[in-house]
This record gives C-alpha cells, structure tokens and sequence, in this order.
C-alpha cells in the first residue's frame, strides 16, 4: 500500500496547510490546499523579509543555488515525468526545465557586464550604470507547459535577485507544487520562492494589487486577466511583465530590474 | 575667534547690491496666436478652444495656443502613422543626419529658446541658457549618432522600432523633456505626437519650427498643444503604440490604469521626494552648494530634487548655520535678471499647492525659516523656505512639494540614513555627501532611487540613464537604456 503525499503550499521555506483549511481536487483524487487572499499576504511577507537576504548574496552564489536546483530537479526526473502525465513529451518538459535552470544559472554573474555600463558623462565623475533587483515579484504561471512555464518565470526573477510569490495553475497546480520540493532542497533561502495553490479568482486581484508586490509577471493569464491585473496594478507603479511563455533571454531578468545610475566623484 | 566668527558672518551675510543685467528679448519673436504643428506645417485646428499662456513672472500673455481636440488629435496620429512608414525604413544613417541638424540648430538658435523658455516657464535666465538648452542639444547629439548603431547596441535580438509614439511632458523642463522624449524616438525610427504642458507652450512650437527648417519629413513630429484632456486624447489613441509620460505619480498612475489592456508599450517618469545625506566628514561648503542646487535648482520644480536633507547629527548646528547664511544670500526676481538664482513659481496653481503644503508644516509643527526676501509685486512668487524639527510622518516629508521648500531631518548611524531615505513610495533619486569614497559606494548600494550623486546634485548628462525605482516611474531616459522604450526586441 502507497504512502501518498499531503501536497501542502510552500510559504517562508515551510510546507503549510492553507490557513482557510480548505482543500479542492483539480487533479484526480488529490485534495490540494485552496490558498486564501490570507495565505497570499503571508507569501508576500516572507518574499519582503527574504528580499535582503537574497539580492546581498553574491552573484556567483546565486548562480551555485539556481545549478543546485537544476541538479535536483535532475535527479528526480522520473517523478516529474509521472506528475506531468508520462509519457516523451514529459520527459521533454523536465529536460527543458532542468536546462532553463542550468541557463539562468550561468547568467547571475554575466547580467550586469552584458546590461549595465559606464557612461562617459561630461565632467569630473565616474557614471555607471547596474541592474538591480525591482523586489518581490509576483509571477502567475503558464497552464502550460506546467512545470517548465514555471521555471522559465521563476529562473530569470531569481537570476536577478528577486524574491518571488508564485501562483500555480489552478487546474494543474501538482507540478509547481512538487517544484517546491526541489526548491526546499537547494539551498535557496526560505522566503525567496514562494509557492500558493488556489482558485485563481480568489488571489489573483489580491496580488495584483498588493501595494508590497513591485512587479508581476502574467505569462499565464488571459488577456482579460491581463487587463484587470493591468488595472491594479497601477496603485502602486508595478511592472507588469509580459513576454512570451517559452522566452528565454537576459531581456526576461531585465524585466523583473530597475537600472541605477550612479555619479561618483573624481579628484584629488 | 569670536570677533573672528561674527565678522566672518558679517561677511557672508553683507548685502551686494546688483545693478539689473537683464537678458534682451528683442531677437526673439513670439506669435500672437499659434496653430498646431501637423504633418510638417503649422495648421489650423479643429478646435475653436484656445488658451493663453502667461508670462508667470508678471502674469502678462504672451500668447494665445489651441487646445487640441478629438480631431486634431486624430489628424496628429494619422500624420504620424503615415510618416513611420517611410521615417522607419529611411537609412538609419539619414535618420541620424537630420538629428545631427536639429542638434545644430538648437545651438544656433539657443539664445532665443534660453529667452522663450525663461518669459514662458519662469525660471532663471542662467538656467535655462546654461542647462536646459545646451543639455537638450547634447541630447539630440547624443542619439543622433545612435540612429545607425542601434545593431551594435542590442546584437542578436533585431531591434525595430515600435510606431507612433505619444508623448507628453511637465512644464519644469519644457523644451529638455521635449529633447529626452523625441531624441531616442525618433533615432530609433518611431514618430511622435507630443503634448507639451499646458503653461509652457512655447518652446515646443519653436521645436516646430526648428523641425521645419531643417527639414525633417513632414509627420515625423506632431506637435498639440492642450490641458489635460487633449493629453489623454493622445494617449488614448489607438493608434498610438508606445505612450512616454513625465509628470506627477498621480496622473501617471491614470495612465497605467487606462492603459490597461490595450497592449500599448508604457513608459513613466514620475515624482519623488529625493533625500540628500550628508555626513559629518563631508566637505561642508560644497555640500552647502549642492544642498541649495539640490533644491531650489529651478524654484524645486525638479522631481528629482533633493527635498529632504538628511544630516548627521554631529554637524546639524554648524551645516544649518551654513546653509541659512547661504539662503540670505539668493537672489530672487527677475527670470531675465542674468544675476537671478531663484525666478518665479511656473504657475498660480503650483504656487496655491506650495503653499499650502508649507501652511501644513507649520500646523504640524515643524519650524519654519525664510531668509529675509522682498517678492515682487506680479507674478508668482516663493521664497527659499527650510523647515527644521521636521518628523518623517509630517506632509512635508512625504509629498512632493515641487517647490522651493527643503525638509531638514537627521540621523546618526549609516543604516539610519539609509532606513530614513529609503523610507518612501518614491525612488527617484539621491544624493550623498562624504569625503569616503567606499561609503559613497555603500550607500549608493542601499538606496532605493534609480540615480544617486555622490557630492553633487542635479547633473545630468545625455549619456547618463535616469529614471525611477518604485512608485516613481519605470523605464529610463538617457544613455543606451533611453533606446529600450522605443524599440521593439525579440
């Protein structure tokens, strides 16, 4: 007899019950905790209290922890095959995930000579220009495909230093969900992924206007979503992010970065 | 030492009188009514609705513009679109020569728009001819010679230009934000409608002019003329693709919002409420200038300015004291006075905002100080105002005042500066003042603000990026990062 699995949501590095207590079957007979616009504030609080953590962790370090989670993803291929439905395509699906995670890896360290720069200003000052991280970042994952959409969003906003508050997808929320248990084993502080299952009516407008999101990534949205995300978004100036779900480029880290200009003095 | 204090003080605070040394306006000409600039040539409107625009300095007209309406603003957009076909497709090298032109006309003619600037904005004579022209000129040089690198700037990824943009700009820097929003549009091969702010018309329709003489394809640049209303017009546009704000965070967040859904590529720089820190190993006398640069550079029409000062407490009294005699020693009057530091507030409404934010100050009980300054009897008028016992709850610490009105608060510890700084919706910029360069680094690390100065304040550069963290706006004018906005990458 099977020991099944209590698929739990992943807030502030634990695996937690929603707070609601309630649960609902997207997938066949696995209960799923129904994450509560609660649930999604305290994702958000633990995303905030990782932020300084994460984004002062050297470059080179961020890209040891996003290979360590390649390398864990990796090694439980065949699980993942079997929650993406078996068969090649999922084998496929997991290859592309494993090799998005290898990729951002490589650019934690290489983003800021290929986006930032010097700046030959006129006068006696050394101007220069780096990528940083825009915060904490909200990031609603593609339906599909389901695990590897969602490494290609999360990747490039851990890359750059963010921390990150995810929301799987509501009919298919197994995959990220057991993405999380990767995450937990790689040596990625508690707080910097952020993991919720739910209804999507009941947390998207919650994360779309909370005033302590910076920005939101809405690769997994319908258009009409996009809109009303698009709307709330304005309370607080988020940056709305909107590339294509299978993109992968230095232009996705940028995305989730603000640029600063800094005028240092020069003289004797 | 103490006859040596009070005599230095006697010194620094003797009054020089001035003989006046106003700038002539005889070369230049203003119109007694202007049409809008469409398609190449200045056309006559749709819309019966006209305005005046004042010299705020005396309140006397200087002209009379049109508000653009529906219509005006839907011929706008069709010359723009037709013209992007053809604009777009040029050789980028042509592109850049007709940039190159305008960036020597500019030059050229920079007499005449320092003057035109001055009687329509307000500010002082010095400024507008040392920084807002020269500056606009070197932005179009700058991305002149970008139209055809623009391979090289972004490899691999094709870059396109996006379509027809809509523009609208404040009335601070009217004719260099007009320079930051055209430059980089039109080097990478958009065309644009811009909407120049109400109160400061006039230089954007000498633009039009500078656009005619040299020549530049009829379309390229559409110039209207409006409030409010004919700004969301333009932006409302649906054929307009990409939409390029400065201004207030509060009409930037309209925006946004009615964006919302339409696809349109966004760009917005907003307000900010700069701290600028000073530590007690800062060279005092240049921190006293940049603080006074900082804000009351341009009557603190400035988002970036740096409103709140941040002073370690070990040196409050003898920075204070510094900064006061300085105060005294501001000429206000005159924008035309070659001599004046300090010209007039741009608008009546902008003066009713700054005073009643200062009204607030004092209720809520910060101390007020005002160096002894007669104001003139016309226009709108605001003298250098700091506020001290200031707490970081109070108004005056919180909003953007947009005016001559500086908030003194301190701190004792670097992680204090950097809390207090940091705490804001704002992040524009900020300034830091020490004689430690490893501190300038730390700090410039840990602040929240898409440009930091590190003892200066206020400088800009056409290769320099500047824009916002937070609710101060996204996206970035200026240097390679100005491109982004106007170009379509994959």
């Amino acid at each position: 007899m099977d020991v099944r699995k209590t698929y739990k949501l992943y807030i502030g590095g634990e695996f937690v019950r929603s707070e609601s207590g309630r649960a609902y079957r997207p997938e066949g007979s696995v209960n799923v905790p129904r994450g509560s616009r609660k649930d999604l504030r305290d994702a958000v609080r633990a995303a905030r209290s990782a932020l300084g953590g994460w984004s002062a962790r050297t470059a080179m370090n961020r890209g040891q922890i996003l290979y360590r989670a390649a390398e864990m993803l990796d090694g439980r291929r065949s699980q993942f095959v079997e929650v993406l439905g078996g068969g090649r395509a999922s084998g496929r699906e997991v290859e592309q995930a494993v090799e998005a995670l290898v990729w951002y890896a490589g650019w934690t360290d290489k983003l800021a000579q290929v986006a930032g720069n010097t700046n030959p200003v006129a006068g006696p000052y050394f101007n220069f220009t780096i990528p940083e991280p825009t915060g904490v970042v909200g990031i609603v994952a593609p339906e599909e495909p389901a695990l590897a959409g969602l490494v290609r969003r999360i990747a490039p906003a851990l890359c750059g230093g963010n921390t990150v508050v995810v929301l799987v997808p509501e009919s298919h929320p197994l995959p990220g969900l057991t993405l999380a248990e990767v995450l937990a084993t790689s040596d990625l502080p508690g707080g910097v992924v952020n993991v919720l299952a739910g209804y999507r009516k009941e947390l998207l407008p919650w994360l779309a206007s909370h005033m302590d999101v910076n920005a939101i990534d809405v690769a997994g949205c319908t258009p009409q979503e996009v809109a009303s995300i698009e709307k709330a978004a304005a309370d607080n100036v988020k940056r709305v992010v909107k590339h294509r779900a299978d993109e992968m480029s230095p232009q996705l880290i940028t995305a989730f970065m603000e640029m600063k200009t800094v005028w240092h003095p020069i003289g004797v | 030492m103490a006859i040596a204090k009070r005599s230095r003080i006697e010194l620094a605070t003797q009054r020089f009188e001035y003989a006046p040394a106003p700038e002539s306006t005889d070369h230049v000409k203003i119109e007694k009514r202007y049409d809008l600039f469409i398609g190449g040539r200045m056309v006559k409107a749709h819309s019966q609705k006209r305005f005046p625009t004042i010299n705020p300095s005396n309140e006397e007209k200087l002209s009379e513009v049109v508000e653009a309406d529906e219509v005006d603003v839907d011929r706008a957009v069709k010359a723009a679109s037709k013209a992007f076909d053809s604009w777009s497709r040029i050789g980028p090298s042509r592109r850049a020569r007709y940039l190159f032109r305008i960036s020597r006309i500019l030059q050229e003619r920079a007499r005449e728009l320092a003057v035109v600037e001055t009687m329509d904005g307000g500010k002082p004579i010095k400024e507008s001819r040392d920084v807002d022209i020269p500056l606009s000129a070197a932005h179009f040089f700058y991305y002149a010679g970008w139209a055809d690198k623009l391979e090289w700037a972004f490899p691999n990824v094709k870059p396109r230009p996006i379509g027809v943009a809509g523009q609208v700009i404040p009335w601070n820097f009217p004719l260099l934000m007009l320079a930051w929003k055209i430059a980089p549009a039109l080097a990478a091969g958009n065309t644009v409608v811009l909407k120049p702010a109400e109160t400061t018309p006039l230089s954007a329709l000498l633009f039009a002019d500078i656009c005619m003489q040299a020549e530049l394809p009829d379309g390229v640049v559409n110039i209207l003329t409006g409030a409010g209303k004919t700004g969301s017009l333009v932006v409302s546009h649906p054929a307009v693709r990409k939409v390029a704000f400065t201004g207030s965070t509060e009409v930037g967040k309209l925006i946004q919002r009615s964006l919302a859904g339409t696809g349109k590529r966004l760009t917005l720089e907003l307000g900010g409420k700069a701290a600028n820190i000073v530590f007690e190993d800062a060279p005092l006398d240049a921190a006293v200038e940049g603080i006074v640069n900082g804000i009351y550079f341009n009557q603190g029409h400035v988002c970036c300015a740096g409103s709140r000062l941040l002073v370690q407490e070990s040196i409050f009294e003898p920075l204070l004291e510094k900064l006061k005699i300085r105060l005294g020693t501001l000429r206000l009057g005159d924008p035309l006075d070659k001599n004046t530091d300090i010209g007039a507030i741009n608008s009546k409404a902008q003066l009713e905002k700054i005073a009643g934010l200062v009204e607030s100050g004092v209720e809520e009980g910060a101390e007020l100080y005002q160096p002894e300054c007669k104001l003139p009897e016309r226009g709108y008028w605001f003298p250098p105002t700091l506020f001290t016992n200031v707490s970081q709850s109070y108004r005056i610490a919180r909003e953007e005042i947009f005016g001559p009105v500086l908030s003194v608060l301190t701190f004792r510890t670097p992680d204090e500066a950097v809390e207090k700084a940091n705490n804001t919706p704002y992040g524009l910029s900020a300034g830091v003042w020490t004689d430690k360069g490893s501190r300038i680094l730390w700090m410039a690390e840990r602040m929240r603000a898409g440009v930091v100065w590190a003892n200066t304040f206020n400088r800009f550069d056409p290769t320099s990026p500047f824009g916002g963290y937070k609710e101060s706006g996204y996206g970035r004018e200026g240097g390679l990062h100005g491109l982004l906005p106007y170009l379509e990458l994959n």
